[in-house]
């Protein structure tokens, strides 16, 4: 557990430095485990596994989105996992369900060998299909495609930093749109 | 969506600078807090006895707890911008300043005449007290919710009264620099109150719009 907790942070530290070739890599590495977290997090309330990964998605959002408010000097795991858990019961309050998820009760993160497979997040392509044109064209070029920034700015005629803007606008209002339009 | 896809937007979103709450939460104090200077010079401005008043211990304890009470305040409000710092633990801190006005109180029971306790407290404008203060608190309450967007705390509602409590006192600290009312029964009787409206007022818009 701790050598995923060194390994962890330190690709977090090199993250917020602008790796992004560790940011990508620490994501693919905490999926997992998020995955494992959420399934256990809504067991009770017997979930698909579109709404285990919908949890995934929006953690992982949040993680991106607040990554300022870890600090650097403390152990990586407790934060994202306390993330998780706020993404967890925003995710059950939403649902109409009971939000009373104990910190005992999700415990430590589990490993990557007991997580169910992924499955497609229903919520995510929904909203991704309420943006509009040229942004959702950017989302969809640099998530699904796997294109970068300046390819997608040669393609569609932009400069970098306007599909960098695009995209980070793009994020945010997703992660907004979570929070607000699902029911 | 899979979620490798979204990876991928986020990973690409990477260098994008994040914000910094310091400085955030520095702009929205001074922004917030030239506001409320600036209506408190129009209105009230620091009594014209300073000079004496700094020389009374009941006016240096009265300052003094409140600048305590701001400092406190900062420190819990910066806390609790991070997802798991467990409020009840930083909301221990603000014993400290109550735990001064407790002594503060003691003192002036020991030294006042019984008869004069009542007159004390009551003091000449309360009134004035329990109005100017959450007015002048609006504009640093308002800046440093602003400012705590860009924060992911653990309650929302917690974290919007740390933020009015912070208001609050440095409200009270440029109110206190214009009263004559000196006496610790006074500040207990209605500073507190005063601050604690503004906390409940952070509390309830803080719940709605520090949520992320």
């Amino acid at each position: 557990m701790t050598d995923r907790e060194s390994r962890w942070a330190g690709l977090m530290r090199a993250a917020l430095a602008g790796d992004t070739g560790s940011y990508h890599r620490l994501l693919q590495e905490i999926a997992p485990a998020l995955r494992a977290l959420a399934s256990r997090g809504l067991a009770r309330h017997k979930p698909g596994g579109e709404d285990v990964e919908d949890v995934v998605q929006e953690t992982l959002l949040a993680l991106h989105l607040k990554r300022h408010t870890w600090d650097e000097r403390q152990p990586f795991s407790p934060w994202l996992y306390a993330i998780a858990r706020n993404k967890l019961i925003d995710n059950l309050r939403r649902r109409g369900r009971q939000a009373h998820v104990p910190i005992e009760e999700i415990g430590e993160l589990p490993s990557e060998a007991d997580s169910p497979r992924e499955l497609n997040g229903i919520d995510a392509a929904h909203l991704i299909g309420r943006l509009k044109g040229r942004e959702r064209k950017i989302v969809v070029a640099i998530s699904i495609e796997g294109a970068s920034a300046r390819e997608v700015a040669e393609r569609l005629n932009m400069t970098e930093g306007a599909v960098r803007v695009a995209l980070h606008r793009a994020l945010r209002a997703l992660a907004e749109a979570f929070r607000t339009e699902l029911p | 969506m899979k979620t490798d896809a979204l990876i991928n937007a986020i990973a690409a979103d990477g260098a994008t600078r994040s914000p910094s709450l310091p400085l955030r939460m520095t702009l929205a104090l001074a922004i917030g807090g030239l506001a409320a200077a600036a209506l408190y010079a129009i209105d009230l401005g620091i009594r014209p006895d300073i000079g004496e008043a700094l020389q009374t211990w009941r006016f240096l304890s009265k300052l003094g707890m409140v600048l305590v009470g701001c400092g406190t305040a900062l420190w819990a409000t910066a806390r609790l911008t991070r997802p798991f710092a467990k409020p009840r633990k930083v909301l221990r801190a603000l014993a400290l300043p109550a735990i001064l006005l407790v002594v503060a109180v003691g003192l002036e029971l020991a030294v006042s005449p019984v008869n004069a306790w009542g007159a004390r407290a009551i003091g000449t404008n309360a009134v004035l007290c329990l109005t100017s203060i959450p007015v002048l608190a609006l504009a640093p309450l308002a800046a440093l919710l602003v400012a705590l967007r860009a924060g992911a705390p653990a309650s929302p509602a917690i974290s919007g009264a740390t933020a009015g409590l912070l208001a609050g006192a440095l409200a009270a600290t440029l109110y206190a620099l214009h009263c004559f009312d000196d006496s610790p029964l006074f500040v207990a009787l209605w500073y507190i109150p005063a601050i604690a409206a503004v906390a409940l007022a952070g509390a309830v818009v803080g719940g709605r719009v520090l949520r992320w």
